[in-house]
């Protein structure tokens, strides 16, 4: 039978600090895909609080994505295949319908869940995922990522974490939460400023810059223990840490030995390696997905643009050019295009390039806009805007037509990264 | 562009003059009889804390706000880590006290607008701060005194999207070890 449990599968993460969940107020999404999926998402039967709790989940996530048109399900409740008459949801001109039933039992919640083909008439994905019952939300993403998966062929991103940094007048926060801003968790907070948060490739720890000691200090902390070691912390400053796509080398920035220059460094601190000698500001190395190469931002030009360079040395080769200045470049997923924030005119754009045609793509309207990194299925991509005079989260889909503005309750999020698949 | 100029000096003095006592408190404490202010006449501290003060008959030159020591910000335009030259002689003159005054310590603290990302910043900031140090200790400072750090665009001065803010969030602070 198609029917699996997927145990675990979700709710990994144990952070001792509190969860301030529900701190999200307001989600604004702006514009649609080009071809919008139709789907109708049936309440769940079972326990009724529980199937709405989940039902709001789904919804939320396949909305937001911009992909899908919700067709209202009123009217009709099956839960099982046998009581589907696929002629009723043909008139309604829905495409796919996803029914399914929850239960909970001893503290964990499992939600067996359906989705199914109107027009064909045929099951597509038929999946049980349980979940313990704080974790509603979980179990809620993992079903969107199964819907969005079946429905569009790339992988879903609603079950992955992002980290962010809020500022609230002094004091500053360095925060893990859900994909869609809910969830939140602590991971440091404190009266000095954190910047440059960068998840390791399993998604286990969090590297960062913190000013905790009086400069900049890199640390890595473990997302499972809350126990961190220092990175680096030699004079002057040291930041912009970024992880190998195999987690056994990390490359950031240090001051020590004169201007901001590329190091490469374990991720226990030790062998400290310099691989640029420009004497400018080198700085916001990120690998790429093969771990061959380096983007980074540097001013050796005159202004700061986006270089590339192997990471065992070799020629450096400059990717940017026109009129104004670009920074915080990030690899997509794919290896076929880098993200990253052009000013030009005083205005920040979220700006995409493609290495084969170097052609720039501007996917944002400009404003204050910072530090994009891509969703792991490379389809989102995630940064740092403004509205109503605060720092917010905002996406916007690597195609420019989607954007999402995530307002937080109070204070401005600041420096958001996108973590891995969990 | 002369104009100019001066009209970003201009505000960059007021910028500094406004903040001055925020700032450095121990401006505030110059006057020539500091202990009776700081002296509630706790019983136990009093006579420690009398006898201390008014044995130096001179003033430290870095507590006088007339002095030119009063001054413990430069500014920059934007991009730009080279000292200006309005504010060369504000760090000549930090730099002859501390070779006079060995036993004082500063701490230079680099700043950027938000016109740039936070890392970017974060370079500039320190490329501010080691350009004060350098000049310091060619003026006479030595090393041991100095420790330049970078707060990038991270402890903003003031808030605001425009020119007015961003020129006073440009600047290497000196913050003396008190």
């Amino acid at each position: 039978m198609m029917l699996r449990i997927l145990q675990g599968m979700v709710g990994l993460l144990l952070l001792a600090q509190a969860s301030m969940a529900n701190a999200v107020l307001t989600i604004e999404i702006i514009g649609a895909g080009e071809h919008q999926i139709p789907v109708s998402i049936v309440p769940f039967g079972g326990d009724e609080k529980i199937a709405q709790s989940i039902n709001e989940v789904v919804t939320g996530d396949l909305q937001r994505s911009g992909l899908f048109r919700l067709v209202d399900p009123t009217g009709k409740s099956p839960h099982v295949p046998a009581e589907v008459s696929y002629p009723d949801w043909e008139v309604r001109g829905t495409e796919a319908l996803a029914i399914g039933t929850v239960a909970a039992q001893g503290g964990r919640i499992e939600a067996r869940f359906r989705l199914l083909d109107v027009v064909k008439q045929t099951e597509l994905v038929g999946q049980a995922v349980s979940a313990s019952e704080n974790q509603i939300r979980a179990i809620g993403h993992r079903i969107a990522d199964l819907i969005y998966e079946k429905l569009t062929g790339d992988k879903g991103v609603f079950s992955t974490r992002i980290a962010y940094v809020n500022r609230q007048g002094k004091k500053f926060s360095l925060i893990v939460a859900d994909s869609d801003g809910y969830n939140e968790q602590v991971v440091l907070a404190q009266n000095e400023p954190i910047m440059s948060p960068a998840w390791s490739p399993d998604g286990s720890h969090l590297a960062y810059v913190s000013f905790e000691t009086g400069h900049a200090v890199v640390y890595v902390q473990s997302l499972y223990t809350n126990r961190r070691v220092v990175l680096a912390n030699f004079r002057g400053s040291n930041s912009a840490p970024a992880w190998s796509p195999d987690g056994k080398q990390m490359a950031l920035v240090l001051t020590r030995d004169g201007s901001s220059q590329i190091y490469l460094v374990r991720p226990d601190g030790s062998d400290v390696r310099r691989i640029t000698f420009s004497g400018a500001i080198d700085t916001e190395p990120h690998f790429s997905p093969d771990g061959q190469y380096l983007l980074f931002t540097s001013d050796r030009g005159g202004s700061p643009q986006i270089y590339r360079m192997p990471v065992k040395g070799g020629s450096t080769e400059r990717l940017t050019f026109g009129e104004g200045s670009n920074f915080s470049p990030r690899h997509s997923p794919d290896g076929k295009n880098f993200v990253f924030a052009h000013l030009k005119n005083g205005r920040f754009y979220i700006t995409t390039q493609a290495f084969q045609t170097g052609q720039m793509s501007l996917l944002t309207e400009g404003g204050w806009e910072k530090k994009p990194s891509f969703a792991p299925n490379g389809k989102l991509i995630l940064f740092a805007s403004e509205g109503r005079g605060r720092g917010i989260l905002a996406t916007v889909s690597s195609d420019g037509r989607v954007k999402q503005h995530m307002f937080t309750q109070s204070g401005d999020a600041r420096e958001p990264v996108w973590g891995p698949y969990p | 562009m002369k104009k100019l100029i001066i009209s970003i000096v201009l505000v960059n003095l007021l910028a500094a003059c406004a903040s001055e006592p925020k700032k450095e408190p121990v401006a505030d404490v110059s006057a020539p009889a500091p202990t009776t202010a700081s002296a509630p006449a706790t019983k136990d501290e009093a006579p420690r804390v009398a006898p201390a003060a008014p044995v130096k008959a001179d003033v430290d030159p870095l507590n006088d706000p007339a002095s030119i020591l009063a001054k413990r910000s430069v500014y920059y335009p934007f991009d730009v880590a080279i000292v200006q030259e309005e504010d060369k002689p504000v760090v000549q003159a930090h730099a002859k006290y501390l070779s006079e005054h060995s036993n004082r310590k500063v701490r230079l603290e680099g700043n950027c607008d938000e016109r740039g990302s936070n890392e970017y910043n974060l370079g500039l900031g320190q490329r501010r701060a080691d350009g004060v140090q350098k000049m310091l200790e060619l003026g006479g400072a030595s090393a041991d005194q100095l420790e330049s750090v970078s707060y990038g665009e991270e402890k903003p001065r003031a808030s605001g999207h425009d020119e007015a803010s961003w020129s006073q969030n440009r600047r290497t602070d000196l913050n003396y070890a008190r």
